[in-house]
């Protein structure tokens, strides 16, 4: 017997943007940036989960296939190089797999001192349908194999394809991770309640995410790098008061393109030279946010 | 809820791909790639010229581009045609004008139907690259292998008929194939093929029939997604290939040849109202000391000369 759908996921208490206490974050600086590219890999043929099709065409769906490959072969050294030149280190939403299929790839993030945390195994393995013993499963896989190939322990979550289960938060929680890239409520960290363990939510973004705006909202490359300096402005200026945070995740088999990557590179500039900003990796921020708030978040 | 055990499986999961027609290879990792009189950047203009019956099959599906309305849609019949009627002479222009030698990826109907177009093509020196029989003849798993095998050396055959030259390159509608594509197009004698954009420079598929080079044709920098999937203007397309062609030529100093594919369609880009702004950028791109305007055929031999 599945449990009874949820009107209120009841995640957190409502909090009004006005009148909340000043989050600070190191140096006097207001925004909180980290930079999320997603680390994956997508399968040429998975197995179907009867709650999600994975490809739109019939194996091997060459397109959607060659364009997620770009990303490994391509996008992500060209974007890695990006970051590292104007001082912005990656926290990895990462396919665990593909630490086992393309380690040069995984090492590479590894020595430029980025944070890995887990996006599932596959990006075409979907959590949709899996009973408690399967998602603690693809938790402990993740753990194990992101330790085996980078040393870390991973700290935080973001759902592969972002496929939930309502029990989701309170196993990451039980298993020790800190934090939890699936809530899109706020431009503060929020501390999320579970049934056991601290879980905190760090905003990701859909809104600015790479895929929303080339592919949701058709822009074009330019008008994407000035969506991302306008996104940062604002939170620069409203972190005065207290403490903002800004994601900004990425795809390099969109951004690392030969047309993107050199206005994207304009918007790093932008962001590092500007003085507002801390750029940080996510376990810094929740670790952060965590040491000058209460049990409550608060 | 449960999911089958089936599903926390993973039989291909260890080094390198998930698959066996190539092996994984990092662009910035591969020995630097030299064009003819140290050019940088090499341009490959590809255009597709089809021909779209008015009766669609979809078998296995519809091709983009095709019929909409209720038979008869002469509304996109038509509209296709002034692709093939106009659009396609102001692109032969175009490219004369800047001096440009281009990959016409054409369907085998095109030679049967409008011989004279060949022989324009042919006249210009622009390669012919095979793109199937016509609108119809698409491709994914699920078609009989015999019928894939006989669509390709249909296409072929009316090419090679009225060119007088056999294709050495091929590309699929949609760009999509099925399980057995790669090694078809080997077997039937296919230097190359332009389907997979998972790289920016060709490299080589192993399949039954011994390899075939692919040469990847970007589509995030085609005409139809720019322009028909994303609505941006021509002058943001122009902007956009600007942009890339300026990032290649910078990771070229330190890199090697990069090339700039660009991928056409004469009733999208070569409207009145687009096709200005695309002179524009040929002119500019002309300019540009690295570039070298190159046919697919031409970047898959000097590619192939320096990667035996």
């Amino acid at each position: 017997m599945s449990e009874p759908q949820k009107s209120d996921p009841g995640l957190y208490d409502f909090q009004a943007y006005r009148g909340r206490p000043k989050i600070e974050w190191p140096e006097g600086k207001t925004c909180a940036v980290w930079v999320a590219p997603n680390l994956e890999f997508y399968e040429i043929d998975p197995p179907a989960n009867p709650h999600r099709k994975s490809w739109a065409k019939p194996h091997p769906d060459v397109v959607g296939y060659g364009h997620r490959d770009h990303a490994n072969r391509v996008g992500h050294w060209r974007m890695a190089e990006v970051m590292s030149k104007h001082g912005f280190p990656g926290s990895v939403s990462l396919s665990v797999a593909l630490c086992d299929h393309i380690p040069e790839v995984v090492e590479d993030a590894s020595q430029r001192g980025w944070e890995f945390f887990s996006h599932g195994i596959y990006n075409t393995r979907y959590s949709y349908g899996m009973d408690e013993a399967q998602e603690r499963a693809i938790i402990e896989d993740s753990i194990r194999t992101v330790e085996a190939a980078t040393g870390q322990r991973i700290r935080g979550w973001l759902a592969p394809a972002l496929t939930h289960t309502p029990r989701t938060l309170d196993l990451i929680a039980e298993y020790g991770l800190d934090y939890t890239c699936d809530l899109y409520h706020d431009d503060q960290p929020t501390r999320v309640k579970v049934k056991s363990g601290k879980l905190t939510a760090i905003p990701y973004s859909l809104e600015v995410n790479d895929h929303y705006g080339f592919f949701i909202y058709n822009m074009s490359p330019r008008e994407y790098a000035d969506t991302l300096i306008r996104q940062y402005e604002r939170l620069a200026e409203e972190g005065a008061r207290s403490g903002t945070v800004m994601c900004i995740p990425l795809h390099s088999y969109l951004i690392g393109q030969p047309h993107r990557i050199g206005p994207f590179e304009e918007v790093l500039k932008h962001i590092a030279a500007d003085g507002r900003a801390w750029i940080a990796r996510a376990g810094e921020i929740v670790d952060a946010f965590n040491a000058q708030t209460g049990e409550d978040g608060r | 809820m449960t999911l089958d055990p089936a599903y926390l499986e993973y039989a291909a999961r260890g080094r390198g791909m998930d698959h066996g027609l190539y092996r994984y290879s990092s662009l910035f990792d591969r020995p630097p790639v030299d064009w003819p009189e140290g050019k940088t950047v090499a341009i490959a203009c590809v255009v597709s010229l089809e021909w779209f019956p008015m009766v669609p099959e979809d078998k296995p599906f519809r091709a983009p581009g095709h019929m909409q309305t209720a038979y008869p849609d002469y509304r996109h019949y038509t509209a296709r045609e002034y692709g093939t009627r106009v659009g396609f002479y102001r692109l032969l222009d175009a490219f004369d004008k800047a001096g440009v030698r281009a990959s016409i990826a054409t369907n085998g109907a095109i030679a049967e139907r409008y011989p004279r177009i060949i022989e324009d093509i042919v006249a210009a020196g622009h390669e012919i690259v095979a793109h199937s029989t016509d609108m119809n003849g698409t491709i994914a798993t699920g078609l009989p292998e015999e019928d894939e095998k006989a669509l390709i050396a249909r296409s072929l055959a009316s090419l090679e008929s009225a060119s007088g030259t056999r294709p050495k390159g091929w590309l699929s509608i949609a760009r999509s194939q099925s399980w057995n594509t790669p090694r078809l197009l080997a077997e039937a004698g296919l230097a190359y093929m332009c389907d997979w954009p998972n790289d920016e420079l060709p490299y080589r598929m192993e399949t039954g029939a011994g390899s075939i080079v692919n040469l990847p044709l970007n589509h995030e920098l085609s005409d139809r997604q720019i322009l028909n999937v994303q609505q941006q203007s021509a002058d943001s397309y122009v902007e956009q290939i600007k942009d890339a062609y300026r990032w290649l030529a910078g990771e070229a100093q330190h890199h090697g040849g990069r090339m700039l594919p660009l991928h056409l369609t004469p009733y999208i880009v070569a409207l009145p109202y687009r096709i200005a702004a695309f002179e524009s950028l040929l002119a500019w791109l002309a300019d540009q000391d690295g570039s070298w305007f190159a046919t697919c055929g031409d970047v898959v031999d000097q590619w192939s000369a320096q990667n035996p």
